[in-house]
């Protein structure tokens, strides 16, 4: 279990200098996330919408897309030089490899996401401070489930052709329970409404985040063992 | 090689006339089942003429159920088997499942219209059909982009465990939305609120789907069959 | 490490493998001593890089097994794992890390006590200590090949398995990396090498075998020049 650990954390630190070295990725996301924003301005008429009555489901679409644009790229990187042969070579257990993809992928959603977070402050004119613990908590509890489903499929996609297209086509329907979720809870936040009445949608989510960790820790070595 | 491969397509065509056969008694029921639906058996009360749909939508949406669940139950077989046949089996009841998604995705609007007063609503089934008909089409979508057929079964089967798992999910997060569908007003083992003549017209329109199911499958099945015949022998010429 | 003695470093039985019904490998046998280098040849589509695959543990036999020093190659299974190597015609080195991280990042998969040390170590062994904190895209064809030689033996491997490591290699290093070879031999190590040009590996070979359709057309030990062997090659392949 401990040097499953190790070598999940190897594979996460591998994949985030990686990508601190080359920020193709994490900047694209980043750029795409707040122009996501910005067309969502222009795209609500703003006699008929207050701008914070849209703010919980612009935020979780936004946070969405991204993540789509971060998860793209997880598996490119070990489709160049036959570098996943490599990990597979090594004796390393497969839900080891999992772990320390989903590790890596939850770090660059959550980067997009945490800068996110103030360009919608920023736009949509939201106060959020009082809510921030929970919406960071609720963040994470959405994010665990959707990224964990997502990184199983990008190691699929990368093995399809139009890999950008089947992504999103494979992963938005298993995006709908974890969003619907957060979008409530992330309005009762703002609405500043007690926790009992998020109860409900917060089990829901972490039920997902279990179920889905799990299942796709179990199922991965069908992805990737030929 | 040859001798084998023709010995897969005569199988392939054993099975497809089966598969005809089946498909052809459903048909023939399902014509049964309109003269009964339309001419035995009564209108409903407060729904009108409108309700007759009623007998196709749901036993299509039994169908659909029953494709899907099958797709999951032998995605998780074949990884646990590995046997080519599991996934010839769930890529062909995926194609059927959709058809039938596509019958209950059509005939619901249809009546929900005159009886709901508008074409779609967020109900809780409805959503949850519509997204078993997208979970089919990004499965097959992935299928057919997937060369290698080991690789495709590979894939194809954890998409179609993890689909199967979220279905349940989809439906507890849109059921926490208000929901206006008509509760199950069928086998409830106190009092049928089902007057018998509709009862029975239903039943036998589930039944009459789900043998157009097994003979869909069976043809869809034993095109597969043929469609890897061919490919075997271009690759072995 | 606890390692079965006098078990053969590779010992492999009864491998199948198909696609559809079309055998791919039809139920292969091999078996691989120290000192031993292995030259596995056929025509496109034997099933050679197939083969090659299933004894690295890349890809699951339908039937069979694959045995390293003992232990079976299954999914984990870390001694059978630790023991094996392989040198592909791809580099599997990161283009986005140093060679220094790369070869840092593959110590650590395989569990060496100081990874940074021996990355350091290894580089210096292959030359290319100047280029430490390069990225593998700097490097030319031959530098490159060096450096995935320096990753696939960083963790001591009882075996190298390599398939088709002359591919776009100039005259040069692929003399470099028979001379190489030829060294590890020496010292015990046990090769597999899958190749479609018996030129390139010629002088390294001890044993030679063909095959063809996914079973062995035959087998013999390399004593004389390429050219005796030829008209064998071509009787065995039927070409």
């Amino acid at each position: 279990m401990a040097e499953s650990l190790r070598l999940a954390l190897a594979v996460a630190g591998k994949d985030i200098r990686a990508e601190l070295r080359s920020r193709t990725a994490l900047l694209s996301a980043v750029v795409f996330a707040a122009l996501v924003l910005v067309v969502f301005n222009f795209a609500r008429d703003p006699t008929a919408l207050a701008a914070t009555d849209l703010a919980p489901s612009v935020l979780w679409v936004t946070f969405a897309l991204a993540a789509m644009v971060a998860l793209n790229r997880a598996f490119t990187i070990e489709r160049e030089h036959g570098a996943l042969d490599g990990l597979l070579l090594a004796p390393l257990p497969r839900g080891a490899l999992f772990a320390g993809k989903l590790l890596a992928n939850l770090a660059f959603v959550g980067t997009v996401e945490a800068v996110t977070l103030p360009l919608f402050v920023l736009f949509f004119n939201v106060d959020l401070w009082r809510a921030l613990p929970g919406l960071i908590g609720v963040t994470a509890l959405a994010t665990i489930g959707f990224v964990s489903v997502g990184t199983i499929f990008s190691a699929m996609a990368v093995r399809t052709r139009f890999a950008e297209l089947m992504l999103p086509v494979l992963l938005l329907p298993f995006m709908v329970p974890p969003l619907i979720g957060a979008v409530q809870v992330t309005s009762r936040l703002l609405a500043g409404r007690p926790l009992s009445e998020m109860l409900g949608w917060l089990r829901l989510l972490a039920l997902y985040d279990v179920v889905f960790v799990t299942l796709c820790t179990m199922t991965f070595s069908a992805v990737v063992d030929e | 090689m040859t001798g084998s491969g023709s010995a897969a397509s005569s199988a392939a065509r054993a099975l497809a006339r089966r598969g005809l056969r089946i498909s052809l008694a459903a048909l023939l029921g399902l014509a049964g089942v309109y003269v009964l639906a339309l001419r035995f058996t009564p209108v409903e009360l407060r729904q009108g003429p409108a309700q007759k749909i009623f007998y196709l939508h749901v036993p299509a949406a039994w169908s659909a159920l029953i494709a899907f669940s099958l797709v999951g139950v032998t995605s998780a077989l074949y990884l646990w088997l590995h046997d080519p046949r599991l996934d010839r089996f769930a890529a062909s009841s995926a194609e059927v499942g959709v058809a039938f998604s596509a019958v209950m995705l059509t005939t619901g609007p249809i009546w929900a219209k005159p009886i709901w007063g508008t074409w779609w609503t967020w109900d809780a089934r409805l959503t949850l059909t519509l997204f078993l008909f997208f979970l089919f089409i990004g499965y097959l979508a992935l299928r057919a982009s997937v060369h290698d057929p080991e690789e495709r079964a590979r894939f194809s089967a954890v998409v179609g465990i993890l689909g199967m798992l979220l279905v349940p999910f989809i439906h507890l997060s849109v059921y926490l939305f208000r929901t206006l569908h008509p509760q199950p007003v069928v086998l409830k083992p106190s009092a049928p609120s089902l007057p018998p003549e509709m009862l029975r017209t239903l039943l036998l329109s589930t039944a009459v789907f789900t043998l157009l199911y097994v003979g869909l499958v069976t043809l869809r099945y034993a095109l597969a069959l043929a469609e890897e015949a061919r490919d075997e022998a271009a690759d072995a010429a | 490490m606890p390692s079965c003695d006098g078990a053969p470093l590779l010992d492999a039985r009864g491998l199948l493998r198909s696609i559809g019904r079309f055998p791919v490998l039809h139920y292969i046998n091999l078996t691989l001593a120290p000192g031993e280098a292995l030259a596995v040849a056929g025509p496109n589509g034997a099933g050679k890089s197939t083969l090659l695959r299933i004894l690295a543990g890349l890809m699951r036999p339908a039937a069979g097994d694959v045995r390293v020093l003992g232990h079976a190659l299954a999914e984990g299974a870390p001694q059978a794992r630790r023991a094996i190597g392989l040198l592909s015609h791809q580099s599997l080195l990161y283009d986005d890390l140093t060679l220094l991280e790369n070869l840092a990042f593959t110590a650590r998969l395989y569990g060496l006590p100081a990874p940074a040390d021996a990355a350091r170590d290894a580089l210096a062994e292959a030359g290319l200590a100047a280029r430490a904190h390069d990225s593998p895209r700097k490097l030319s064809r031959g530098l490159l090949q060096r450096a995935a030689i320096a990753r696939a033996l960083l963790h001591r491997p009882r075996v190298l398995l390599l398939d088709e490591p002359f591919t776009a290699l100039d005259a040069a290093s692929a003399d470099r990396l028979r001379d190489l070879l030829r060294a590890r031999l020496a010292e015990g190590l046990g090769l597999v090498i899958v190749t479609h040009n018996l030129a390139e590996v010629w002088d390294v070979a001890t044993r030679v075998a063909v095959l063809v359709g996914g079973r062995w057309a035959g087998e013999e030990p390399v004593a004389g020049p390429l050219t005796a062997f030829l008209p064998r090659y071509r009787e065995w392949t039927g070409g």
